[in-house]
């Protein structure tokens, strides 16, 4: 017999938590499946994908780099996630914030100057903040969809990084490989350990978690989100503006994603090349949902996907598998979470349909 | 001479780079049509292109790599309507998820792919229509799947508008209650929309590694799954305008391929921007008039149905 969906009287918070553990458990089903379809040791894999990149403290440093980009981009997503803001172009707005800091770090070239580091921080929030603005802008002003727009914009921000690194900045004395000179050291990160490349960005991600969690949960305007995001016409009635949600949530979203590309090119990478995020952006998008769109869910969430990174390459050492196979995992955490989410608002029932009253289902799902 | 035979090339060329558009969008339009936004068409295709030239490499048979192409990205298009209809997610949520894993799984896939050629599919040749001149080979000196993308428009035309199936779809689409009501099975046939537009996503993957460009690489349908997306806005959801934008579209790209062959002093990376933000300003254009987007897009899009009894 078939079992029921039945809807539960009110949402269950225990669900809320639980779930994001419970598709991480089917990605591992998943994984053992998986791997042993490949004809490969089953155990020894996924001891190789999860456990062994954090045998080592050097390891662990690892992680830490790489939840950095993904924690920064999950929580300006979830600003606009919350308030239905779909943007999707995190990715496009990370290489932006990239392209405006590391443009002021050539412009420095060598020269000591202590005010470098934060000016580059800002120029990475505005160059991210000015790419969001316009899907924001003409979303608001001329109703087009702000997914689309943000995902153009995406493919965009890439050629013109391309463009800028095969073209005006490639390194004079680089062999004409397409990248920038290496900045210099006034605009590198200071690491936080010696020996790893542990560096101050972590640090930005933390001072992150608990800016957004005081604009979500402390301000008004995070107020004002949440109830656009759950019922736009409640929230039209109170006289809250979705004009106003909406460039919140982009500009939250694009600074974010802004600041975390600053971090990479100043940080782990020091130069402009054209892979500077192995799709940071995107995965961001799940660390948001796995993070329960909460700052502190998304920095649980987001090392754990940075497990996955780090997983795909001890696989690729171990196994020779290729490295797409972190892809698999993200996309699959991503698609148990969503299927189990139905256990938020609803439950299992077996046996014959009772008597209901009639009503129904009178939740609207965002 | 050589002007013309550069006009037939160019004419040639677009109406290939505007054939996988029009497969996508014309199948994703059936989707919306029925009230299912699938924003994972890039996954899908994705997913088709790499089962079509796996299937290709392995078989040489072009007819059973086409069919491969479209069970894969079915494949990927039944856990969307599993998650989204059955489980009742958010399907803009899901779709996103679907692109993910789909860009994953290809890559993953197609790994012992790269650099592999094959042979592309061959040209259908039309005794008679094929040998006229200038018109020959513009429109009868094509694949059979760029005649597939034509007719499959046609079709979907007819059958929205002008059979008892369509006019269900529509409803399902318009308003799940009513249609639900009347006893139509909204689910199933959510469903079996989904399943169409997935097929259909596969195909426009299948044409891109088989015909358009015969190879396989990693994220080769390069942003055309979101294109289709956007021309389906574009087409405020009438099949016969998603061909046309479809032409714009494979004529932007090409213009902007041919100007970069003939040495125009802006760099490739600059040009080849011209589709993207060809298609944001299309977005604009079109969604600005919000009484024509509002008379025009299904009015139950995106809005997951549960029936109460």
């Amino acid at each position: 017999m078939w079992p029921r969906l039945e809807a539960r009287p009110e949402r269950s918070r225990l669900m809320i938590y639980l779930t994001p553990l419970i598709a991480a458990g089917l990605t591992g089903v998943a994984g053992v499946i998986l791997f042993a379809a490949l004809g490969h040791d089953p155990l020894r894999a996924l001891h190789a994908f999860f456990i062994a990149p954090l045998s080592t403290g050097f390891g662990w440093s690892e992680l830490i780099v790489k939840a950095t980009p993904l924690v920064l981009c999950a929580l300006g997503l979830a600003v606009g996630f919350r308030g239905n803001v779909w943007n999707i172009g995190a990715e496009g707005q990370l290489i932006l914030g990239a392209i405006c800091a590391g443009g002021l770090a050539l412009w420095a070239g060598d020269a000591k100057l202590p005010w470098l580091l934060p000016t580059m921080v800002l120029a990475g929030m505005i160059g991210g903040m000015a790419w969001a603005a316009i899907p924001a802008l003409l979303r608001v002003h001329f109703n087009a969809n702000e997914i689309l727009v943000s995902l153009m914009l995406t493919y965009v921000a890439e050629l013109l990084l391309g463009y800028l690194v095969h073209g005006p900045w490639r390194d004079p004395a680089g062999f004409n490989f397409p990248e920038s000179a290496l900045f210099g050291p006034s605009a590198q990160l200071p690491a936080l350990v010696e020996g790893t490349r542990l560096h101050v960005g972590a640090l930005f991600a933390l001072a992150g978690v608990g800016g957004i969690w005081l604009l979500l949960m402390r301000a008004f305007i995070g107020f004002q989100v949440k109830v656009i995001g759950l019922a736009p016409r409640a929230g039209g009635y109170a006289g809250f503006s979705q004009a106003r949600v909406i460039w919140l949530g982009l500009l939250c979203g694009g600074g974010m994603a802004g600041l975390a590309g600053m971090v990479e090119v100043a940080g782990p990478i020091g130069q402009l090349h054209p892979q500077i995020s192995p799709g940071y952006g995107f995965t961001a998008i799940i660390v948001a949902f796995l993070g329960r769109l909460h700052p502190l869910g998304i920095l649980l969430a987001g090392l754990f996907m940075a497990l996955t990174y780090l997983g795909g390459d001890t696989l690729q050492i171990e196994l020779g598998l290729p490295r797409a196979v972190t892809g698999v995992f993200q996309g699959m955490i991503l698609f148990f979470l969503l299927a189990a989410d139905v256990l938020i608002h609803h439950r299992f029932r077996f046996g014959r349909r009772p008597v209901q009253p009639r009503g129904g289902d009178r939740h609207g799902r965002a | 001479m050589d002007g013309l035979d550069g006009v037939v090339a160019l004419l040639v060329a677009m109406i290939r780079a505007a054939t996988p558009l029009a497969l996508a969008a014309v199948g994703e339009l059936v989707t919306e049509k029925s009230g299912v936004l699938n924003l994972g068409v890039e996954g899908m295709m994705l997913v088709g292109a790499v089962a079509a030239f796996a299937t290709a490499v392995m078989t040489g048979n072009p007819a059973l790599a086409i069919l491969a192409g479209m069970l894969g990205a079915m494949a990927l298009a039944l856990v969307f309507g599993i998650l989204t209809l059955g489980l009742l997610s958010n399907q803009v949520a899901t779709g996103l998820a679907l692109t993910i894993f789909g860009v994953g799984l290809s890559a993953f896939i197609g790994q012992g792919f790269i650099g592999i050629p094959i042979e592309g599919l061959d040209a259908l040749h039309i005794p008679g229509l094929s040998d006229l001149p200038l018109i020959g080979p513009v429109l009868f000196a094509h694949d059979p799947l760029v005649y597939a993308s034509v007719l499959a428009t046609i079709l979907v035309g007819w059958g929205l508008y002008r059979t008892r199936v369509g006019l269900v779809i529509r409803a399902v689409g318009e308003n799940h209650d009513a249609a639900h009501a009347l006893g139509y099975p909204v689910i199933g046939i959510r469903f079996l929309c989904v399943l169409f537009g997935g097929a259909m996503s596969g195909l426009a993957g299948a044409y891109l590694s088989l015909a358009y460009t015969p190879m396989w690489v990693e994220t080769m349908t390069a942003g055309r799954g979101w294109i289709a997306l956007a021309l389906v806005v574009f087409a405020t959801w009438k099949p016969g305008r998603v061909l046309l934008g479809a032409y714009l579209f494979g004529g932007v790209t090409i213009v902007q391929l041919h100007a970069q062959g003939a040495g125009l002093a802006v760099s490739s990376h600059l040009l080849s921007m011209l589709p993207y933000l060809a298609t944001i300003v299309v977005l604009v254009l079109i969604s600005r008039d919000r009484t024509r987007i509002r008379l025009n897009a299904p009015a139950c899009i995106g809005r997951p149905f549960r029936p109460s009894h």
